[in-house]
């Protein structure tokens, strides 16, 4: 009987065993056929998405970087160009301690002081950077060794890339510009431009000079490449590609022969040229000295050389021919004798009595040269530099008439040059004061402050390109060209040239007997007047004007002594030059700062180039290291 | 000479004894699929699929050693199973060496060994022992001590942390409760009690394990972080379609966009490369499995037997449908590999242990009745 319900128990068990089993084996199918649902969502349902998702993750778009396009002068010199380099990067975000990265790279290639400079420079600066360059230029023995020894540098790699490159080095450094790499300052303006696709894969950008103002033409294309890549991104293969179109070759006006002409008479010295040429605005050399080594900032410059760059009295980063503002000192006369024809204020016979000072309101404005130059006219008033003439010229015109004038000759306003970074200057008016102080008794216009004004001191201040420009305007009769250094564009893939038409600003109403004469009066300075010396003996007839700006005020009655000024205290030395005389060609502008008087400084830098220009005569600092062969291609 | 063409014979027969053949065929038929798919997850490492195939030799030749032994012997290794893998345990946690931030392994010699991965056996088989002791006048009070039993060595591997092998864990430890015969009623007040303690259990993860858990809610949370697995081994799944890329075809796969691809993301690589058809094929071969185990135990001769089998063929069942979840995206990502897939020796020689149990189970099969 116990048995018996024993064995019931034990059935009974069973059977509730096999009831839980039945249970699971309805659980485990249950669960089964959730996973079943879901393998048909995501691959019968949701199998496209998935698919495409598989594709994109597969497949990488890696842009191609175009070619820059070259920089050229008028003769077809190359003055920026690209050489193929191989550079060591490291890969930032791949490598785990960077500083020991560098260390150990430096047992294998040289890895100098200035190279980690550099580099740390470039990592702080660029954001999102994918590889940094810490050194360049390798050799080929560098190469060779690095590879032996890549097992070690897990996120180093060798690359080739194009490297921009300035055969002319400082020559021209301030026209050609350099290229650096994008930050996020040039990011954001690409952004604005939207053209920031077309910079993928693009590090380098123009940062000034023509590299700046035609980077969009200088850049080209950007390519695209279609490569399966593994979850590292490592590329495995290609599979569709578009080439990448290199950027347009862009021509300067520019004379690269000139320039150096130019650069080489103006030694050591500071200051600024401007050639242009009347008839199209064509710049033909522009100088500012000193420069700088473009080739410096190509790689990304170090911090030392930068530091010197920017850090030196001297500005050498400093565009003078645009950015730099200057008071015209003489050099203003011719364009007040113009101003005052036109107004009919002087006529060409006009005379004054000159005793070496004009005196106004009690107060005595002194002539340069003491005891003045007698009975004055017009003509003679520009060849001998009479400042008591304009003293009173000045005084007569009123400061509104004198500023209503010179604007339309375009001081005091920007050119228009096709470079970043122009300066607009100061065009002296009572409306200019006003803006410009805070006080009442600072924004008022005291008649006084005219009188200085006409010898083109006082609040005057312009700059280089201005003062050249108004003289090209003043050469070709008042037919103002804005001032170009680009000539035309080359599109290497369709062959097709595009030249840039000459752009006629304004025609400026002078009348031409009055252009004539103040011509003639500008040829009497380098015939028989303050010029003479610098053009003696030249084989073209040229106009001139020097001039002396004063760099600091001189108290009542204080005379001006050279030797016991500071260097840099010492008078800018000016001087505006055109030629030839009858058809002009070319109009020049030169400054040398505290160079001292006009003639003696920056006149004989005009000598130079006109003579250079027009005879193709080169100074004999340039004649001695003969076979100097960069140009094949003489200038006319 | 009529020896010698007897002696092959007579081994090949002494082999195949106390060998179930459809349990044999079901799991090398999954571990040839499992070999396949190793091939193509580990094509840079080709060494692997022999390494592999030694892993399936010494599980096997374990398989055959405990098929021959009746439960009865095996529950003589019930409780210093338990205990040794209990005191492994302490010492893991005291002297392990740490890996990916987990504290799960311990020197043994020349190797290391994984204690909780022996837990996944030794646990069922304790409780399988103890509730057979106390076969008579099962109580709650045996059932709270089983719960206990279960919760030590689980909490242990829950800290190490090993998130993944705990379940599995507890999972086994659960089926044999269960199938003790734990009343409906109880069941579901723990479940209510286990859902009300989710809170307090959510302020006791690490934050790597709460990352899991957000990111599958959203996976895309995290893209190239957490929820990187997930997303990667989904976008596998999905893109496989209904008949597959084709073995060695796969491009998640070959462009190593599937990470673990040859462990716990294996099935997101079969999946990319043999579609819904090969999972269902996966499926069917991993039921009839779990089909077979249940009928064994349901026809087991004792109560230890009984328990011990049911509890293996779930354990079976658990790791295939956490693993399939959780590479499809509908679990965590707990580390759970494929079984009988997913290469690694120590996991291989479990399942097989398992198989072997099974095999045991069966050879020593309640005689029906007349």
């Amino acid at each position: 009987m116990k048995k018996l319900a024993e064995l019931k128990n034990h059935e009974k068990e069973l059977y509730f065993f096999q009831l839980r089993v039945g249970f699971a084996g309805a659980a485990v199918l249950l669960a089964f056929a959730l996973l079943l649902a879901r393998f048909v969502h995501l691959q019968v349902l949701q199998h496209d998405t998935y698919a495409s998702k598989a594709e994109d993750n597969r497949i990488s778009i890696v842009p191609i970087a175009p070619n820059r396009g070259l920089i050229l002068d008028r003769n077809g010199v190359v003055l920026a160009r690209n050489y193929s380099a191989y550079t060591l990067e490291i890969f930032p975000a791949k490598v785990k301690d960077l500083e020991r990265t560098i260390h150990e790279l430096g047992e294998v290639i040289e890895v100098q002081p200035k190279d980690r400079g550099r580099f740390r420079k470039l990592h702080a600066e660029v954001r999102n950077a994918e590889s940094l360059p810490i050194r360049t230029r390798l050799t080929d023995e560098e190469v060779a060794r690095f590879a032996a020894n890549r097992y070690r540098f897990p996120g180093v790699e060798i690359k080739a890339r194009l490297f921009r490159q300035y055969p002319h080095g400082e020559l021209a450094s301030h026209v050609i510009g350099y290229i650096g790499r994008i930050n996020q300052k040039d990011q954001e303006r690409l952004a604005e431009l939207d053209v920031d696709a077309n910079y993928r894969g693009t590090d380098f950008i123009g940062k000034a000079g023509v590299e700046a103002s035609y980077q969009q033409e200088l850049h080209g294309t950007t390519g695209m490449e279609q490569v399966e890549i593994d979850a590292g991104g490592r590329g495995i293969r290609t599979l569709a590609r578009t080439p990448a179109q290199a950027g347009n070759n862009v021509t300067l006006t520019l004379d690269i022969r000139l320039q150096e002409v130019a650069e080489v008479a103006f030694g050591e010295r500071r200051g600024a040229l401007v050639a242009i040429e009347p008839s199209t605005g064509g710049v033909l050399a522009l100088v500012s000295k000193p420069g700088f080594d473009p080739n410096l900032f190509v790689d990304g410059i170090d911090p030392q050389s930068w530091a010197e760059l920017n850090n030196s009295p001297d500005r050498p980063l400093n565009n003078r021919a645009i950015a730099g503002v200057y008071p015209p000192g003489s050099t203003f006369k011719p364009f007040m004798a113009m101003a005052a024809l036109e107004l009919g204020k002087r006529s060409f016979k006009s005379t004054i009595h000159d005793p070496g000072y004009f005196e106004f309101g009690g107060r005595r404005f002194r002539d340069s040269k003491p005891g003045g130059h007698g009975t004055v006219d017009l003509y003679k008033s520009i060849v001998v530099s009479s400042d008591t003439f304009y003293y009173q010229l000045a005084n007569d015109m009123g400061i509104d008439a004198i500023a209503g004038f010179m604007g339309r000759l375009g001081l005091g306003a920007k050119s228009g040059i096709d470079l970043e970074g122009e300066a607009t200057g100061v065009l002296p008016s009572p409306e200019w004061k006003q803006k410009r102080f805070r006080r009442p008794e600072q924004q008022k216009w005291y008649a006084g402050e005219t009188i200085s004004i006409g010898i083109g001191q006082g609040y005057n201040a312009y700059t280089p390109v201005q003062l050249a420009l108004a003289l090209a305007t003043l050469a070709a009769n008042g037919d103002m060209y804005r001032p170009r250094l680009v000539s035309y564009i080359d599109n290497l893939r369709t062959g097709e040239r595009r030249h840039l038409e000459p752009v006629l600003q304004q025609r400026v109403a002078l009348r031409p007997e009055h252009v004539e004469f103040v011509k003639q009066a500008m040829a009497g300075v380098n015939k028989e007047g303050t010029g003479a010396r610098a053009f003696a003996g030249a084989a073209y007839a040229s106009g001139g004007k020097t001039g002396t700006a004063q760099v600091i005020g001189l108290k009542q009655g204080e005379k001006y002594d050279e030797k016991k000024v500071a260097e840099r205290h010492r008078d800018h030395s000016l001087f505006i030059a055109f030629a030839p005389v009858d058809n002009p060609r070319i109009a020049l502008m030169v400054i040398v700062e505290n160079g001292g008087f006009g003639a003696r400084a920056a006149a004989p830098i005009a000598r130079s180039v006109l003579d250079y220009f027009l005879l193709g005569k080169l100074p004999e600092a340039m004649l001695r290291p003969a076979g100097e062969d960069d140009s094949d291609a003489e200038s006319d | 000479m009529e020896l010698a063409q007897l002696a092959p014979r007579r081994l090949g027969a002494r082999l195949a004894q106390g060998i179930d053949g459809p349990l044999l065929g079901l799991s090398l038929a999954l571990v040839a699929l499992g070999l396949a798919t190793l091939f193509s997850a580990s094509y840079e490492v080709p060494g692997r699929v022999a390494a592999q195939a030694i892993n399936l030799a010494v599980a096997l030749a374990a398989m055959w050693i405990v098929a021959q032994v009746p439960p009865q012997t095996l529950m003589r290794f019930a409780v210093p199973a338990y205990v040794l893998g209990l005191a492994l345990l302490v010492a893991v946690a005291l002297a392990g060496d740490v890996a990916n931030g987990a504290r799960r392994w311990l020197h043994v010699g020349v190797t290391r060994f994984q204690p909780s991965e022996m837990m996944k056996l030794a646990l069922p088989l304790m409780l399988a022992w103890y509730f057979h002791k106390n076969e008579a006048t099962l109580h709650m009070r045996d059932f709270a001590v089983a719960a206990l039993l279960l919760a030590v060595p689980v909490l242990l591997i829950a800290r190490q942390p090993d998130l993944g092998t705990a379940v599995l864990v507890a999972a086994a430890g659960f089926y044999v409760i269960f199938f003790a015969g734990i009343g409906w009623k109880v069941l579901a007040a723990l479940g209510v009690l286990g859902l009300a303690s989710l809170a307090p259990l959510w302020g006791m993860l690490h934050d790597y394990q709460r990352r899991r858990i957000l990111t599958l809610i959203d996976p895309t949370q995290d893209p190239l972080g957490a929820g990187y697995h997930a997303i990667q081994s989904t976008i596998a799944v999905g893109s496989g379609g209904i008949a597959g890329k084709g073995w060695l075809h796969g491009t998640q796969t070959h462009l190593e966009f599937i990470p673990e691809r040859h462990t716990d993301f294996i099935f997101a690589v079969f999946s990319e490369e043999f579609g819904l058809l090969g999972n269902v094929a996966l499926l069917t071969l991993y039921a009839l499995l779990i089909a077979r185990g249940l009928m064994i135990a349901a026809n087991a001769a004792t109560f230890f037997a009984r328990l011990l089998a049911a509890s293996v063929t779930l354990m079976f069942f658990t790791y295939a449908f956490v693993n399939m979840g959780m590479v499809s995206g509908i679990l965590p990502v707990v580390g759970v590999p494929l079984p009988f897939i997913s290469y690694g020796g120590t996991a291989l020689l479990t399942l097989f242990l398992g198989i072997g149990i099974l095999m045991s189970v069966h050879n020593h099969r309640r005689l029906v009745q007349t």
